[in-house]
């Protein structure tokens, strides 16, 4: 039985299902490695997740149009973003405490609105599989990389995408020193204020894609909890991924390899029990950050919030 | 727009801060093309105004005009486009960028996506120019402090300040280091920047500076002076409102037994990096031990070695027995006392009473404590004695320390740490920034304790402090002690080359 796993069919099966499960923590955490760059220590990612999750379905399911969905996330996590913005910029709110916060409330009112306005577990066609034309082809390749849907792809764009963004432009650098001194960054003139809301927006946009591709791309379903601590695994990523967005990447990748190889350990049979196998993921995060730990100083500013002459 | 308009003029500048008037009607001019020193004590205002004049803070009332043109700043932006450009005293770098990144920060060029080399080529241009050189390509937390305050100054200049402000420049800088800025503030002038240089260092004042401007306590005590004719004493006299002892008593007497004895000390700082390099000191019975050094070349390191707060390879006794790598109760039992560098974060627990923080050493000691109880009648009868004894200005005993002035703060450690009679002190900065009478207490009680028969090592990077009250002085760069001298026959430029790493050379 454990033979089985090492088919072609099953490795192949097992690496594309770990790339499509990748997508949900590169989006939450490429938007997480924004705000944190910044200085903003947004543990609300989860909630955000959820009600994006929640929005993308509804619209979905309502309009027909999966694009409205993932508009509706991004209106959605946008908004929340806001919220976390204002509590921690303006009102100066200890961050992981207000995270917390956002996290229950999007827990909270996702399952609210799901009871009032759903009611019972429905299913929306989700985003189909997209077959890159000659590359889908390639054996073995083609079946990994290639016949993804149209959210796996715009994920993995992402990620150079932001490095370049982080390293290479001024609004990078802005944000870089606006999140290691930012009493530097004021001093010459950039404002503090506005890079942090552009970061925390961005990471509840970014965190309600991620919702987005869990309920209309991946699971196709909302439920109550959909995300179940896939949120908090997504800030967990980019700690392990030292606020750089190739080593989120890469952290997100070997997270869900672990998971999809877990859930093929199941579906094959192997007699493993269960809940041992589900808990694979999670103990290697913590083995993971353990080991990591330290390599990389995290932004100085992390989690400080700023006000002129302090 | 007028040519002949001074570059700044503040006139009649309001600033209030909760419970203090921080600038009560200041006036202050600045020239085209001088140099203008801004002399006060800790906490007169001087940093205040120009944080005002830097656009950092808004003036309650009062006018601000650059050129003759009435300004008004929301912003640090609003003054930088004025061309007024602030070096501030504590360096607003991104230490983990490089220095065209940390230059280039908050311009409107590049636009969005930046190609670093072009700018590098320009950061070097500048860098001629003026005679400051830093490679632009190296990361800020890989330069020294001398390096990093060129970038500050490079930072203004690349967006064409030609008023600079340079807030207590020299406060962190080598004997050395200190003469080539001088030089580099001179070529400024001399291409038509005006300056403004804060400091409450007299000699300076008198070495560099065109016109002078004091401020006592908020209020203007000398409006633009210019230099000659003033006197060091009369500058003195107003800056602090009365005549100052430039010396200290200091009696001589025998000297007894080594007390601490450290041989060939190594350890690391927290990045992990060498902090002190083979060191080996010994202090006697009633005598004083002063470090001599810049900031940050492994003073800090050498007080918490011999504290038990931080490993080390290498010996330490205290009296004969060995304390190095030990826990701190281990020291304190041998009679060790510490007053530490931060008197916030290490010297006192903030939010706890006064009470509180005199026992924390000896609180197992009877009457006060039996072991496991406190006695807290006892403890706070013990800490109103220590409060009259020192004179800690406080309401009572049972105010939290963190609503202490520095130098209360300052008595209290001392009351603590004095009282159990220790056989060594390791006194790290202990007056710095506090007022004059705050230091003049804290000097004294430091010689009492030498005449008490106390071994002290005192590390201070104020060398007039070290020079005045040790009876030898050791001089640290980089980790190494570079030489060690009777303070009876000092030559005050050994010193200096010493401090900027400089061995000992013997004729």
């Amino acid at each position: 039985m454990i033979s089985d796993l090492f088919s072609m069919t099953v490795l192949v099966g097992i690496l594309a299902s770990g790339i499509r499960l990748a997508t949900p923590y590169l989006y939450a955490s490429i938007g997480e490695t924004f705000s944190q760059r910044s200085g903003v220590l947004n543990l609300g990612v989860e909630g955000q997740m959820l009600l994006g999750a929640f929005a993308a379905f509804y619209v979905a399911l309502t309009t027909e149009n999966l694009w409205f969905g993932v508009l509706a996330a991004i209106v959605v996590g946008g908004l929340m973003g806001l919220a976390m913005a204002f509590v921690t910029i303006n009102l100066h709110a200890e961050q992981g405490i207000s995270g917390i916060g956002f996290y229950l409330f999007g827990l909270g009112l996702s399952d609210l609105l799901f009871q009032k306005m759903l009611g019972t577990v429905e299913t929306v066609k989700g985003f189909p599989k997209v077959h890159i034309p000659v590359l889908s082809d390639i054996p073995v390749v083609g079946e990994i990389f290639f016949r993804q849907n149209v959210l796996v792809y715009i994920a993995l764009a992402l990620v150079p995408l932001a490095w370049f963004v982080l390293n290479k432009t001024t609004l990078g650098l802005k944000i870089r020193a606006v999140g290691e001194n930012p009493e530097a960054a004021d001093s010459l003139g950039v404002s503090v204020a506005r890079i942090r809301y552009f970061t925390v927006v961005l990471g509840g946009i970014m965190s309600g894609v991620a919702g987005a591709s869990l309920s209309i791309a991946l699971l196709n379903v909302f439920q109550q909890n959909l995300t179940s601590g896939l949120g908090f695994i997504a800030v967990a990523l980019v700690y392990f991924g030292a606020w750089r967005p190739w080593g989120v990447l890469a952290g997100a990748l070997l997270f869900s390899l672990i998971n999809s190889l877990q859930l093929w350990v199941q579906v094959l049979g192997i007699p493993i029990p269960s809940d041992i196998a589900v808990m694979m993921p999670y103990i290697l995060t913590i083995l993971v950050l353990v080991l990591t730990v330290s390599r990389v100083r995290p932004p100085s500013a992390l989690t400080k919030s700023f006000e002129r002459g302090d | 727009m007028n040519s002949t308009s001074p570059a700044v003029e503040m006139k009649d500048i309001v600033i209030e801060f909760p419970g203090v008037l921080a600038n009560d009607h200041v006036n202050l001019t600045l020239q085209e093309g001088e140099i203008h020193a801004l002399l006060g004590e800790n906490g007169a205002g001087k940093s205040t105004l120009m944080n005002a004049l830097a656009g950092l803070y808004k003036p309650a009332s009062g006018t601000i005009r650059v050129r003759g043109e009435l300004v008004s700043f929301n912003s640090p932006r609003d003054a930088i486009l004025k061309g007024i450009g602030m070096v501030h005293q504590h360096f607003m770098l991104v230490p983990t960028q490089t220095v065209t990144e940390n230059i280039l920060l908050g311009l409107n060029e590049p636009r969005f996506v930046m190609s670093l080399n072009k700018f590098d080529q320009k950061i070097l241009d500048l860098e001629e120019k003026y005679g400051l050189f830093v490679d632009p390509t190296t990361k800020i937390w890989q330069l020294s402090v001398g390096e990093q305050q060129r970038v500050e100054i490079l930072k203004t200049l690349y967006r064409g300040a030609n008023i600079l402000i340079m807030d207590e420049p020299t406060a962190v800088l080598s004997p050395r280091e200190i003469d080539e800025l001088m030089e580099t503030m001179r070529s400024m002038t001399d291409q038509g920047k005006s300056i403004i240089f804060i400091t409450h260092k007299l000699g300076e004042v008198v070495d560099i500076a065109d016109r002078v401007t004091v401020l006592r306590k908020g209020v203007v005590t000398a409006e633009g002076e210019s230099m000659k004719g003033v006197t060091k004493k009369d500058l003195a006299q107003r800056m602090v409102g009365r005549e100052v002892i430039f010396t200290v008593e200091r009696e001589s007497h025998e000297l007894g037994d080594v007390v601490m004895e450290m041989t060939d000390v190594s350890a690391l700082n927290n990045r992990g990096l060498p902090a002190l390099k083979d060191v080996s000191l010994s202090v006697r019975s009633g005598e004083i031990l002063g470090i001599a050094g810049v900031g940050g070349n492994g003073q800090s390191e050498l007080a918490e070695v011999i504290t038990g707060l931080r490993k080390c390879s290498g010996k330490i006794f205290i009296q004969g027995e060995e304390i190095s790598n030990q826990p701190p109760i281990k020291a304190i039992n041998r009679g060790v006392s510490h007053i530490p560098e931060d008197r916030t974060a290490v010297g006192t627990a903030p939010s706890l009473s006064l009470t509180d923080n005199t026992i924390m050493k000896g609180y197992k000691k009877h009457p006060i404590g039996d072991g496991w109880r406190i006695n807290f009648q006892v403890a706070q009868k013990h800490t109103s004695k220590l409060k009259d004894k020192y004179n800690i200005i406080a309401p009572s005993v049972n105010t939290p320390a963190g609503k202490l002035s520095g130098g209360n703060l300052q008595k209290l450690i001392l009351a603590r740490e004095i009282n159990c009679e220790p056989r060594f002190l390791v006194a790290m900065q202990p007056t710095r920034g506090l007022d004059v009478g705050a230091i003049e207490d804290i000097r004294a009680l430091l010689l009492e304790q030498r005449s008490h028969g106390a071994a002290i090592l005192l590390i201070s990077e104020e060398l007039e402090e070290v020079l005045s009250l040790s009876d030898r002085i050791a001089v640290i760069s980089e980790g190494k002690i570079m030489g060690i001298v009777d303070s009876e026959d000092v030559d005050i430029d050994k010193i200096g080359m010493m401090m900027a790493g400089m061995q000992e050379i013997r004729e």
